[in-house]
C-alpha cells in the first residue's frame, strides 16, 4: 500500500513539472515534449496490446498514420478542420481499420501473428504510397492547424503552441487514467487472463477472440488520437508514418520502459525520442558525419537495450530498489 | 495482351516466386529449427547484393564474386549467431523481433555510410548476356531461365532436406525445441550455428542472383522480408508444398498486377494498386484458411 | 432411469494413424461419479479434452442434455455447463489465488465487456470465488501469488477455479495427482459431496480414491472401452485383471 502511494506521488509531481514546463522553457523544448506526450499516447496504446494482451503487433503504426491522413483530407486547401468533428473521425476510422485488420490478423497467433500485422500494415502504406488519392510518396501538407469552436467562441488555439502543449498534456493525464480504470475493469482483467494463459480463458468460457478484437480496436483508435496531433502538430504526412519503422521504433519505446505498465510505455516514448535526439545532434568525429548516420547508433542501442535491459527501465528500478533492500532483509533474518 | 507478352509474364512471374522461394527458405529453416523469427534475413538479401555489386566491380566476375560473396555471408552468420542470436534462445519472439530489427538499422546504415543511397546497376555476366527471341520485336533474357534453374536446383536441395532428413523431420514437426534436437545425439550448438550461417548464405545468395535482374538499391532487402512473411503465412509453416505454391501465387499476382489494368468505377485499381495485391490473397486466404495452404490445423 | 446429461456415442479421434479414442459410447448421469482408468496412454485425457472441446474429435457425437455439441469451442462447452480440470496444473501463476478463482467466476457473468467499474466492485463475482476457494479449503491462502502455492494446493486451486464457474458437468483430469495425503482425503470428500448435484467424469489413478468414490467404472486400454459396468463387476471381471488391474495389485 505505501509503495502504491508513493508511485502516486512520483505520478502527480511528474504531471506538476510537466504542467510548469511552459514557463521556464522555450519554444524549441515546448514542441519537443508535446511530441514526446504524443508519442507516450501511442506507446500506451500499443502497450495495451503488447504489454497487457500479449499480441505483439508489429504494424501499429498503420493505425497511427492513417488519422494523420484523415486529418489532411479534413483539412483541404489551406482551410483548417474543425477539431471537434475531425477528432473523433480520424479515431474512428483508425477504429474501424483496426477493426478488419484485426479481424484477420487476429485468426493467427505467435509468430504468424507477429508477421501478418506487418504485412497487413505494409499494405495499407502501399495504399498511401503507390496511389495519388494522397500525394503518393510525397505525401501531403496539413497546412492549418485544427480550429477549437464551439459556436464562435474558442477556448484554446492549436496554432499557438503552448495551447497545443496543453492540450496534449490534459489528453496524455485522460488517457492514462482511462486506461487505468480500463484495466481494473472485467474487461481489463479479461485481456490480462488471455495474456497470462489463453487456452485456460477459453475453457473457463470466455470468448477470448471478440475481447482481443475490441481491444485492438481500442488501441487502433488511440493510437490514431496520437497520429492526428502528431500531423497537426507536423504539418505534414507521408507513407513513412505508417510504415514499419514506425511500429518497430513504437514497439521499442515499449520494450524501453518496460512493458506492460502505463508508465513504462511513457518513460519508454520520453527516453527513446531523447536517445533520437542525442544522436542527431552528435558532431562530426575524423570526418564521419555522425548526426547524418544516427540509425546506425540507434540500432546499436537497440541491440544492447535488448540484451542488457530484459525488464526495460522500470526493471532497472526494481533491480535498484532490491539491491538496497536485500542487506536489510539479511540483517533482519 | 498477345500470348508472346502473356508468356514471357508467367515466366517473369514464376521467376520471380522461385527467387522468393530461395529467400524464404533460410527464413523458415531458422524459424522452423532455431524459433528465431529474423526480420534482419531481408537485410541479408540486400548484403548478397551489394557483396555482388561491389566485388563483382573488384573481381570483374560476377561468379568469383559470388563466391567470394557466400563464404563472407557464412562468416557474419556465424559472428552474429555466436554474438548475438545465441542470446535469444530462451527468450520471448519480442525480444527477437526488436534485435533483429535493430540489426536492420544497423545494416542499412552501414550500407549508406558504405555504398551510399544510389541504384546500382550489376552486369550480366558475359556468356549468359543473350536472350532467345520469341518474335520479332520480342525476346526471353537467358540469365531470367539460369535464375529459375539455379532457385529450383536450390528448391530440390531444400526438399530433399526436409523430406529426406531427421533435421527435416523435425522443421516438419515444428519442433523448435532444444531438448528434442539434443535427443537426438546432435551438438545443439554447433547445429544452431551453421543453420543460422546457412540461412544467411542462402538469403544473400538470392540478393546476389538478383542483382543483375532487380539492381541494387536502399530498402530492398525489407521490401523482400515482407513478401517473404506474406509467403510463409499464405503457404504455412512447415511445408515446402506450400511454400513452393504461395511462391509462384505471390510471383504471377505480383508480375499480372503490374501489367493488368483495371478500372473500377473511373478509378484506377491496376496497375496502380498493384503493390496491394499480394496482402489481398493474403487476406482471402486468412478468411479461408487460417493456418496457410498446406498448414497443419491446430 | 433418469436421462443422461452427458453422453457420447461412437466418440473416436484419430492422431495422424493412431486411433487414441476408439469409438467410446458412455453416459453421465447427475448425482454419478463414472470413473475412467486405464494405463498411460490409453486415452482417458484425450477423452476429456474432447468432451471439453479442447481437442475437435474425428467421428461420433457427444450428446449434452439431448444437443450435439461435438465440434463446438470450448468456451461455448463450459458456458452449456461444462467444466474441467487439468492434469497438468493450468492456472493463471502471476495472480493471487482469489483472482483465479474470481476470473473465473466472472466468466459466468452475461459479458465481460465492461470498461469502467473495477473489477472487484462486483460482490457476487468475488462471493462465489471465496465461496469455490472456501469448498476446497484453500480460502486461508486467498491472498498469495498462485506461483507461490504448493503443488498440491496449486491442484486444489485448478478444481476451484473449475468449480467457480458453477458447472453442472465436472471433468476432472487426475484431481489427486500429487496431493499428499490429508488434502486427498479432503479431495475425496469434496468429489462425494459434489456429486449430490453434479455429474462428474473422474480420471484417476488411485485406485483406493476410485473404488471409494465410483458409481460406475469403465476401463480403457488403447484408446478403446474393455469393460464399463457397476465397479465390484470391474474388480471381478478376469480381462480387467489381466489387462489392467492385475498388475497393480499383487
Amino acid at each position: 500500500m505505501r509503495g502504491l502511494r508513493a508511485g502516486t506521488v512520483v505520478l502527480l509531481a511528474c504531471l506538476l513539472a510537466l504542467a510548469l514546463l511552459p514557463l521556464v522553457a522555450e519554444k524549441y523544448y515546448i514542441q519537443l515534449f508535446t511530441k514526446m506526450m504524443i508519442m507516450a499516447i501511442f506507446a500506451m496504446s500499443l502497450d495495451l496490446l503488447v504489454g497487457f494482451t500479449g499480441l505483439v503487433s508489429l504494424g501499429h503504426a498503420a493505425f497511427f498514420g492513417l488519422a494523420g491522413y484523415v486529418l489532411a483530407f479534413a483539412a483541404p486547401q489551406y482551410q483548417a478542420a474543425d477539431l471537434w468533428l475531425s477528432l473523433p473521425l480520424a479515431m474512428v476510422c483508425s477504429g474501424l481499420l483496426a477493426l478488419i485488420i484485426g479481424a484477420l490478423v487476429l485468426r493467427t497467433s505467435g509468430i504468424y501473428f507477429i508477421m501478418v500485422t506487418l504485412a497487413f500494415a505494409q499494405m495499407v502504406f502501399f495504399l498511401f504510397h503507390d496511389t495519388k488519392i494522397a500525394g503518393g510518396a510525397d505525401g501531403i501538407y496539413v497546412y492549418a492547424k485544427p480550429v477549437a469552436a464551439i459556436a464562435g467562441w474558442e477556448p484554446f488555439t492549436l496554432e499557438n503552441h503552448t495551447h497545443f502543449y496543453f492540450v496534449v498534456l490534459v489528453l496524455l493525464a485522460l488517457v492514462y487514467a482511462c486506461l487505468r480504470l480500463l484495466l481494473n475493469s472485467l474487461f481489463g482483467r479479461v485481456i490480462v487472463g488471455i495474456r497470462v494463459n489463453e487456452p485456460r480463458m477459453k475453457s473457463l468460457g470466455y470468448r477470448t477472440f471478440r475481447y482481443k478484437l475490441v481491444c485492438f480496436v481500442l488501441a487502433g483508435a488511440l493510437a490514431g488520437m496520437a497520429g492526428y496531433f502528431a500531423a497537426a502538430q507536423f504539418g505534414f504526412v507521408s507513407p513513412e508514418t505508417l510504415g514499419w519503422h514506425q511500429s518497430g521504433s513504437v514497439l521499442m519505446m515499449v520494450i524501453l520502459g518496460g512493458m506492460g505498465t502505463l508508465t513504462g510505455a511513457v518513460l519508454g516514448a520520453f527516453a527513446m525520442m531523447l536517445v533520437e535526439l542525442g544522436l542527431q545532434g552528435l558532431p562530426v568525429i575524423g570526418g564521419v558525419e555522425i548526426a547524418k548516420h544516427w540509425q546506425l547508433l540507434m540500432g546499436a542501442f537497440i541491440v544492447c537495450a535488448v540484451l542488457l535491459l530484459p525488464q526495460g527501465l522500470l526493471g532497472l528500478g526494481k533491480l535498484a530498489s532490491r539491491l538496497r533492500s536485500k542487506p536489510a532483509e539479511a540483517r533482519d533474518g | 495482351m498477345d500470348a508472346n507478352t502473356f508468356l514471357i509474364q508467367v515466366l517473369n512471374g514464376i521467376q520471380y516466386g522461385l527467387l522468393l522461394f530461395l529467400v524464404a527458405s533460410g527464413l523458415t529453416l531458422i524459424l522452423g529449427i532455431m524459433g528465431i523469427i529474423n526480420l534482419a534475413h531481408g537485410t541479408f538479401y540486400m548484403v548478397g547484393a551489394y557483396l555482388a555489386f561491389s566485388l563483382s566491380q573488384h573481381f570483374g566476375s560476377l561468379w568469383l564474386a559470388m563466391a567470394g560473396g557466400v563464404v563472407i555471408a557464412v562468416a557474419i552468420g556465424l559472428v552474429l549467431e555466436w554474438l548475438l542470436i545465441s542470446r535469444l534462445y530462451y527468450r520471448d519472439h519480442l525480444y527477437q523481433v526488436l534485435l533483429t530489427y535493430g540489426l536492420i538499422l544497423i545494416f542499412e546504415e552501414l550500407r549508406s555510410v558504405v555504398f551510399g543511397d544510389d541504384v546500382h546497376g550489376v552486369a550480366v555476366p558475359e556468356f549468359l548476356r543473350v536472350s532467345i527471341p520469341l518474335t520479332e520485336t520480342l525476346s526471353y533474357p537467358v540469365y531470367r531461365l539460369w535464375m529459375s534453374a539455379v532457385c529450383l536446383v536450390l528448391a530440390v536441395g531444400m526438399y530433399l532436406l526436409i523430406q529426406k532428413t531427421r533435421l527435416g523431420m523435425m522443421i516438419r514437426a515444428g519442433a523448435s525445441n532444444r531438448e528434442m534436437v539434443q535427443s537426438l545425439g546432435i551438438n545443439i550448438n554447433l547445429l544452431y550455428r551453421l543453420v543460422f550461417a546457412l540461412g544467411v548464405a542462402l538469403a544473400a545468395f538470392a540478393g546476389m542472383i538478383a542483382a543483375p535482374v532487380a539492381s541494387v538499391f536502399p530498402g530492398m532487402g525489407n521490401q523482400v522480408l515482407i513478401v517473404c512473411f506474406v509467403m510463409v503465412v499464405i503457404g504455412g509453416i512447415g511445408s515446402v508444398k506450400g511454400a513452393m505454391l504461395a511462391a509462384i501465387l505471390i510471383g504471377l499476382v505480383d508480375t499480372f498486377g503490374k501489367v493488368l489494368t483495371l478500372d473500377i468505377g473511373g478509378f484506377e485499381v491496376l496497375p496502380q494498386m498493384s503493390g496491394m495485391m499480394i496482402y489481398v490473397l493474403m487476406a482471402v486466404v486468412l478468411l479461408a484458411r487460417p493456418e496457410g495452404l498446406f498448414g497443419k490445423r491446430a | 432411469m433418469a436421462e443422461a446429461v452427458l453422453r457420447t456415442e461412437r466418440l473416436t479421434k484419430h492422431f495422424g494413424g493412431l486411433a487414441a479414442v476408439n469409438d467410446v459410447s458412455l453416459e453421465f448421469f447427475t448425482d454419478q461419479i463414472h470413473a475412467v482408468i486405464g494405463p498411460n496412454g490409453a486415452g482417458k485425457t484425450t477423452l476429456t479434452n474432447l468432451l471439453s472441446g479442447d481437442l475437435p474429435c474425428t467421428s461420433g457425437r457427444i450428446y449434452l442434455d439431448g444437443d450435439d455439441i461435438a465440434g463446438l469451442s470450448p468456451d461455448r462447452i463450459s458456458q452449456r455447463g461444462v467444466g474441467r480440470s487439468y492434469q497438468k496444473t493450468n492456472i493463471f501463476l502471476p495472480f493471487t489465488v482469489l483472482e483465479n478463482c474470481r476470473i473465473a467466476a466472472q466468466s459466468r457473468l452475461p459479458s465481460s465487456m465492461r470498461f469502467i467499474r473495477s473489477a472487484h466492485a462486483y460482490p457476487d463475482v468475488v462471493l462465489a470465488a471465496k465461496r469455490a476457494l472456501a469448498e476446497v479449503g484453500l480460502e486461508h491462502r486467498a491472498q498469495v501469488q498462485a506461483a507461490a502455492l504448493s503443488h498440491g494446493e496449486q491442484r486444489q486451486l485448478e478444481i476451484a477455479m473449475t468449480l467457480a464457474t458453477r458447472p453442472r458437468i465436472l471433468l476432472l483430469d487426475e484431481p489427486l495427482a500429487g496431493m499428499g495425503s490429508e488434502d486427498s482425503t479432503r479431495m475425496v470428500e469434496l468429489l462425494r459431496q459434489l456429486k449430490q448435484a453434479h455429474a462428474m467424469l473422474l480420471v484417476e489413478h488411485d485406485m483406493d480414491a476410485v473404488f471409494a468414490l465410483a458409481d460406475r467404472l469403465t476401463v480403457m486400454v488403447d484408446g478403446r472401452v474393455l469393460e464399463s459396468g457397476e465397479p465390484e463387476l470391474i474388480r471381478a471381471s478376469a480381462a480387467v485383471q489381466e489387462a489392467y488391474l492385475g498388475t497393480e495389485e499383487p
